[in-house]
């Protein structure tokens, strides 16, 4: 009896845990207007919930992102800023 | 526009329960997108492993092992050997991985071991100086005046007293192919580092300095700041080492220390001491002095 | 073929032919001549495997789970101190289900620092998940770790097998051994394939955190492997046999037990001994006999109480202690009887730290059978105690 599914997972299967309900304050809006596409954020977003290909395309993923603000803290042109939670983007 | 984010292109993937802002979760994963997906990875038991690995789930896109605490470094020896076996031993990276405790102090001596006999494996320590996985307690690791659980500020205390252990001058003591510093602060850095090392043989060893926002009370947003701080005052050196000679440093022009100690809740104790900040004062200078740093 | 050979390099000489991939091991009295003559074999280009001299017996155990993760064969050998040190990577290596060999030369345990023969040492991961297998004398020895591979790597089974082999006493004594050729062990052991493993071609983790919500039941999989695997040692071992020409393996050996009134049980080399003492006391009519346990872990019940037969003494003979509690081979007899019968059992500690153990003694227990022993201790020297 070797049971497989406690003793060893596969790739992927992190994704289930949604720790975009981690947030309770803050969250990343994207403005999109004066992005350089430097890719900055992408690299440092710790959960790696940050995408983009080419200016003013990046944007984090909410079911994940924990609202750690590193994005906006590296982004060059500050066209990153931390809203409300409860905002609308 | 916005783009779906493409969950397959990390091989440390979202959905891992690290804090917010964790300076460890970062640096793992530009190590592993860097050294791609024909890497095997073995991991000490610490945050990285705790947060990507509960089961059922993973957030590891590789192939990765954990074992225990202290030896991942004999771990991936044996994965080594392996591969060497299977005749795969140029087709696979092999990277050790674990956190300052599990490296330098409980993991010194697979370490040392694992240096010694050469095997072609990159080991990685991220260093977040106390042991954080376990609640913030003192390690070899953790700078001289630091409070943490273990090596707490009180009235007869000013924090931890025993400076920094020097793991990262014991790795390059080996003879190694390749050593070097590196951070949170530096990204890209950290990418050419790696890219670096594997292309070196044998053994090889990278330090990289992660700020832990819940260990140094620090906000998690300026995880990337703080860790730019450590280097620019001349507490944390960024070098690197080829076969026992030092090849680079990244120069600095010095900080006061305080504009470094201020940012974290586990200096603050030291602000309005004259005295200790003298003494931290005094272990920057060293660093400056015995690695060059000044521009 | 026969060869006239000491017991440490028999066993290295026929673990090479198991075919070995990665191999690791460090220095322990009284492993030592094992590991020096695989190293010499891998250095004559006699045997292809990645031989990996450590800085301890952790890393030892550390290299051979890495190696047995990554889908190789693997082997490491150990004692006394040695094998406590690795203690928790032994743990570990049965959670992770891996198939590893570990020839145990069975030493005693510090303090104080004693470099010789009794079984404390492997007696302290009984509980561990490995499974035990122990030898009575070489040949024994030598054909224990082929079946233990077989065992070990069986997907239904799928656990790591520790052969225990007493030090000195077998290790570095001499015996006539017949050396099974290499296309014999060929024939008996396919290439390893293991469950799970690291490949980069199929990213998997292994050794996650397994929290309340799945910790129990991982356990409850290893009883029910070390259940399940009871008949494959039998199968294992009557495969080999077959292929040898003779008796190899099995769970339990019962000597002239059919109508014994009193028997005697015991693990390892003591075996031996008790043979001779047996045969001596059939000789005088006395209606006795011994079952050895070759496989300890799992613990042979079914097997053990059908050899003990109607035997109304059983005498429990071991080189073990549970300071505090009854020894190991005696509590787990003793609970195995419990309820089924009226057998009389009696514990005996005897041997250790390499004290002889002169046929006269064990005479001696079955003579004053029936005094309801409890973990009586034999042969004391009364007068090192006093004063």
């Amino acid at each position: 009896m070797y049971p497989l599914k406690i003793l060893v997972s596969s790739p992927g299967t992190s994704l289930d845990n949604k720790t975009g309900s981690w947030r309770s304050e803050q969250k990343p809006k994207f403005l999109q207007k004066d992005c350089i596409a430097c890719n900055m954020c992408f690299i440092v977003c710790p959960e790696g919930c940050i995408s983009g290909e080419g200016k003013n395309t990046y944007i984090a993923d909410y079911d994940y992102c924990k609202g750690c603000g590193l994005c906006v803290e590296v982004c060059p042109k500050n066209d990153i800023v931390m809203v409300e939670e409860g905002e609308q983007i | 526009m916005a783009v779906e984010a493409d969950k397959t292109k990390h091989l440390l993937q979202a959905g891992h329960t690290a804090c917010a802002g964790c300076g460890q979760a970062l640096a793992a994963r530009i190590v592993i997108n860097t050294a791609g997906p024909k890497t095997i990875i073995a991991n000490s038991t610490g945050c990285l492993e705790v947060f990507t690995t509960r089961a059922p789930q993973t957030a590891w896109g590789v192939p990765w092992v954990h074992s225990l605490f202290e030896n991942s470094a004999a771990v991936a020896s044996g994965i080594e050997a392996a591969m060497r076996y299977f005749g795969k031993i140029d087709e696979v990276n092999i990277i050790a991985q674990g956190g300052d405790g599990g490296t330098g102090d409980i993991g010194m001596g697979a370490l040392s071991g694992m240096l010694e006999r050469g095997h072609k494996i990159l080991y990685v320590c991220y260093d977040n100086e106390a042991y954080m996985n376990t609640g913030i307690q003192r390690s070899g690791l953790t700078p001289f005046d630091s409070n943490t659980t273990t090596s707490p500020v009180g009235s007869q205390s000013t924090g931890n007293q025993r400076p920094k252990k020097p793991v990262f001058e014991i790795a390059v003591a080996h003879g190694i192919s390749y050593a070097a510093t590196a951070s949170a602060a530096f990204p890209k850095d950290i990418e050419k580092k790696v890219k670096k090392a594997l292309s070196m043989p044998g053994a090889k060893y990278l330090q990289i300095h992660v700020p832990c926002p819940l260990g140094w009370r620090s906000a998690p947003n300026l995880t990337v700041e703080i860790a730019k701080l450590a280097v620019e005052t001349g507490l944390y050196p960024i070098v690197e080492f080829e076969n026992g000679k030092l090849v680079s440093v990244r120069k600095i022009k010095p900080k006061p220390v305080e504009e470094y100690l201020k940012t974290q809740g586990r200096f603050k104790h030291l602000l309005k001491n004259e005295e200790e900040l003298e003494k931290i004062r005094e272990i920057a200078r060293q660093n400056i002095e015995k690695y060059g740093l000044s521009v | 073929m026969k060869k006239f050979v000491e017991g440490s390099h028999a066993i290295a000489e026929l673990v090479a032919k198991c075919r070995p991939q990665v191999i690791s091991a460090y220095p322990i009295t009284p492993q030592t001549h094992i590991v020096e003559g695989l190293a010499k074999l891998v250095a004559d280009g006699k045997l292809n495997a990645e031989f990996i001299n450590v800085e301890s017996e952790h890393s030892a155990a550390s290299v051979v789970l890495g190696g047995s993760a990554a889908g190789a064969r693997t082997y490491t050998a150990t004692s006394s101190q040695g094998l406590l040190l690795m203690a928790e990577v032994i743990f570990n290596i049965a959670g992770m289900r891996l198939p590893v060999v570990l020839t145990c030369a069975n030493r005693s345990v510090s303090a104080p620092i004693n470099i010789w023969n009794d079984h404390q040492d492997s007696m302290t991961v009984r509980d561990s998940g490995w499974i035990h297998f122990y030898a009575e004398n070489i040949q024994e020895a030598i054909d224990l770790h082929v079946i233990a591979y077989k065992v070990a790597e069986d997907k239904r089974v799928s656990l790591p097998v520790l052969i225990g082999i007493d030090g000195y006493v077998l290790t570095h004594a001499f015996e006539v051994v017949d050396m099974p050729d290499q296309d014999v062990i060929d024939k008996y052991l396919p290439a390893f394939s293991p469950v799970a493993h690291l490949d980069v071609d199929n990213p998997l983790s292994l050794g996650l955190l397994g929290g309340p919500d799945v910790y129990i039941e991982t356990r409850y999989a290893i009883e029910k492997t070390m259940i399940d695997a009871l008949p494959i040692i039998e199968e294992a071992s009557k495969e080999y046999s077959g292929l040898l020409g003779r008796n190899a393996g099995g769970l339990v050996e019962a000597y002239r037990t059919e109508d014994a009134d009193t028997v005697a049980i015991a693990i390892g080399s003591i075996v031996g001994t008790i043979k001779d003492v047996v045969d001596d006391l059939r000789a005088e009519g006395k209606k006795v006999g011994v079952v050895k346990l070759v496989t300890y872990r799992p613990f042979p019940k079914d097997a053990l109480i059908k050899a003990l037969g109607s035997a109304k003494n059983v005498l429990v003979i071991e080189k073990a202690v549970s300071l505090g509690a009854d020894s190991p081979v005696y509590a787990d007899v003793r609970s195995a009887l419990y309820g089924k019968g009226n057998a009389n059992v009696e514990g005996y500690v005897i041997g250790l730290g390499g004290r002889d153990i002169p046929a006269s003694e064990i005479k001696n227990i079955f003579l004053n059978a029936g005094k309801g022993a409890e973990n009586e201790y034999v042969g004391l020297n009364i007068e090192l105690l006093e004063g």
